[in-house]
């Protein structure tokens, strides 16, 4: 069974939703998504600055076995993007809810969050996927 | 995760694979594992040290009777008389006659050549399996003393990397490693049921053993004691494609033909009196001047190759990718490539809907740990 830490919110494209306050969220990938990917060898993340809605494509996970896009699962502006990821794609795989980080959103519209699974939820829905 | 679900063909190793935490996949109709917790940190082993794979699920087949070699040399493009040493290995394709690939194997000769009782050992892949047995008993039929004998009851285990053969001897009674020490590399020796031979898929060193099934489970606890490290298919797959070796299925199939799958080597041309399965279409093949030919493809930027993605030389398309991936050892991306023979000049990949350049090279990319292009 993988780590599904109850402090963090979800979205059912297998990414992490930290809220950090002040209306700034950290995001990632779960430890369910990575053990999917396997060894993950490139992350494209997008420029800080950068614009984003609901369910676009904010970048790219290139693991050995496949190339899987990485959707935005709020609105907002890209404030921050974990640089270490370029030199040390592997921290995907090793911490995902930490050093695995990819971006920090500040979000454009806070009610998004409502849609959002607790953990609870999220792990209903790998259940239902396995 | 599906993996929990299937219900494929187990190897004798399946508990083992369990209890060293192998992530157990559908593959060819069996239950394998994919890896033990990291691909990479497993093809690393075999590059630098040793690393064990569980092949059972591979079929061997025993080809034995007075015809036996006649037999074999009308069966395969590439031809077992060569085969001058007790124990020596040859790689064949097996064609249709259109000169499509059947089917990529090895072939070892079990006795000393030309004598009586003559015998050769096959090893065919397993998704092809059923096909295979059908093709090669209904070749059969135009020699008089020819038996096929599949063995299912032998395990193979690979064993690969620089310290492969040091730690597999470790494990080893003192008659079997004299037998294993006096190996040259594409030669196997019978032990006792066992068979040892200096074989594998990797570009390492190492060894390929067949084994009674019911010793394997203790053999492969007595490697990963020894240090051995257990690895996955998919570091298999990741190290034949940086040694340059085709998968059967991905690099070639019954439509494509040796000569345009880098397999130009394996066929036997001569003596010219031999006929041989496909040859009347190769020959044709050869006549008419290769139509297509198979490039190895370097991406020095960042990116994934993948099999299907297309290739585009001068602007033009040229072909397709047929296996991809990342290669730890370069950390770079390569692919093995099929495009018209005809073309040279800039190349460039469609990656996702973007044109990528990359270096063209040989289709073989590392050797013995090392990388081999410029």
């Amino acid at each position: 069974m993988s780590d599904i830490p109850s402090d963090l919110k979800y979205v059912a494209s297998h990414e992490w939703i930290r809220d950090e306050g002040d209306g700034v969220v950290t995001i990632g990938v779960t430890d369910h998504a990575q053990d999917l990917l396997g060894d993950v060898v490139f992350v494209e993340l997008p420029d800080v600055g950068a614009d984003f809605a609901v369910g676009d494509d904010i970048g790219v996970v290139e693991s050995v076995k496949a190339a899987s896009d990485i959707y935005a699962p709020l609105s907002g502006e890209i404030v921050a993007v974990n640089e270490e990821l370029d030199d040390s794609p592997e921290l995907v795989n090793s911490d995902p809810y930490g050093d695995g980080w990819f971006i920090k959103l500040r979000l454009s519209d806070e009610s998004e969050t409502t849609d959002l699974l607790d953990a609870d939820g999220y792990a209903e829905l790998c259940e239902a996927e396995s | 995760m599906k993996e929990l679900q299937i219900m494929g063909q187990k190897t004798a190793l399946h508990e083992k694979h369990q209890q060293m935490n192998g992530k157990l996949v559908d593959f060819g109709g069996w239950e394998m594992p994919i890896n033990y917790g990291s691909q990479v940190d497993e093809h690393h082993k075999v590059r630098t040290d040793a690393g064990m794979f569980d092949v059972s699920h591979m079929t061997v087949v025993d080809v034995t009777g007075a015809d036996a070699k006649e037999y074999l040399r009308y069966l395969l493009a590439n031809d077992v008389a060569r085969l001058q040493q007790q124990g020596k290995a040859l790689y064949s394709g097996m064609l249709n006659e259109t000169g499509g690939v059947v089917d990529d194997l090895i072939v070892y000769l079990m006795t000393e050549p030309d004598v009586a009782g003559e015998w050769f050992r096959v090893v065919v892949n397993c998704a092809t399996r059923e096909k295979d047995l059908r093709w090669m008993a209904d070749h059969t039929a135009k020699f008089d003393d020819v038996a096929l004998t599949e063995r299912p009851e032998l395990s193979i285990v690979a064993i690969q990397g620089p310290n492969a053969l040091a730690k597999a001897e470790s494990v080893l009674t003192e008659s079997r490693v004299k037998l294993i020490e006096s190996l040259k590399p594409f030669q196997g020796v019978e032990s006792e049921g066992w068979f040892f031979a200096r074989t594998g898929y990797t570009g390492e060193d190492g060894l390929e053993v067949m084994v009674p099934e019911e010793y394997v489970a203790d053999f492969w606890q007595a490697l990963s004691d020894a240090g051995v490290t257990p690895c996955g298919l998919g570091a298999r797959d990741t190290l034949r494609l940086e040694a340059g070796m085709n998968l059967y299925g991905s690099d070639m199939d019954e439509k494509i033909s040796p000569l345009a799958a880098n397999m130009g080597w394996t066929i036997a041309w001569e003596p010219a009196e031999r006929n041989f399965v496909g040859r009347k279409a190769l020959e044709e093949q050869r006549h008419a001047g290769a139509q297509q030919k198979m490039i190895g493809l370097v991406l020095e930027t960042r990116g994934v190759l993948r099999s299907h993605q297309k290739v585009i030389i001068n602007g033009e398309e040229a072909g397709e990718i047929t296996s991809g991936t990342f290669s730890p050892t370069l950390g770079c991306s390569i692919a093995m490539a099929r495009v018209s023979a005809d073309v040279a000049g800039t190349c460039h990949v469609d990656i996702r809907g973007k044109l990528i350049e990359v270096k063209v090279v040989k289709p073989s990319f590392v050797r013995n740990g090392e990388k081999v292009f410029s």
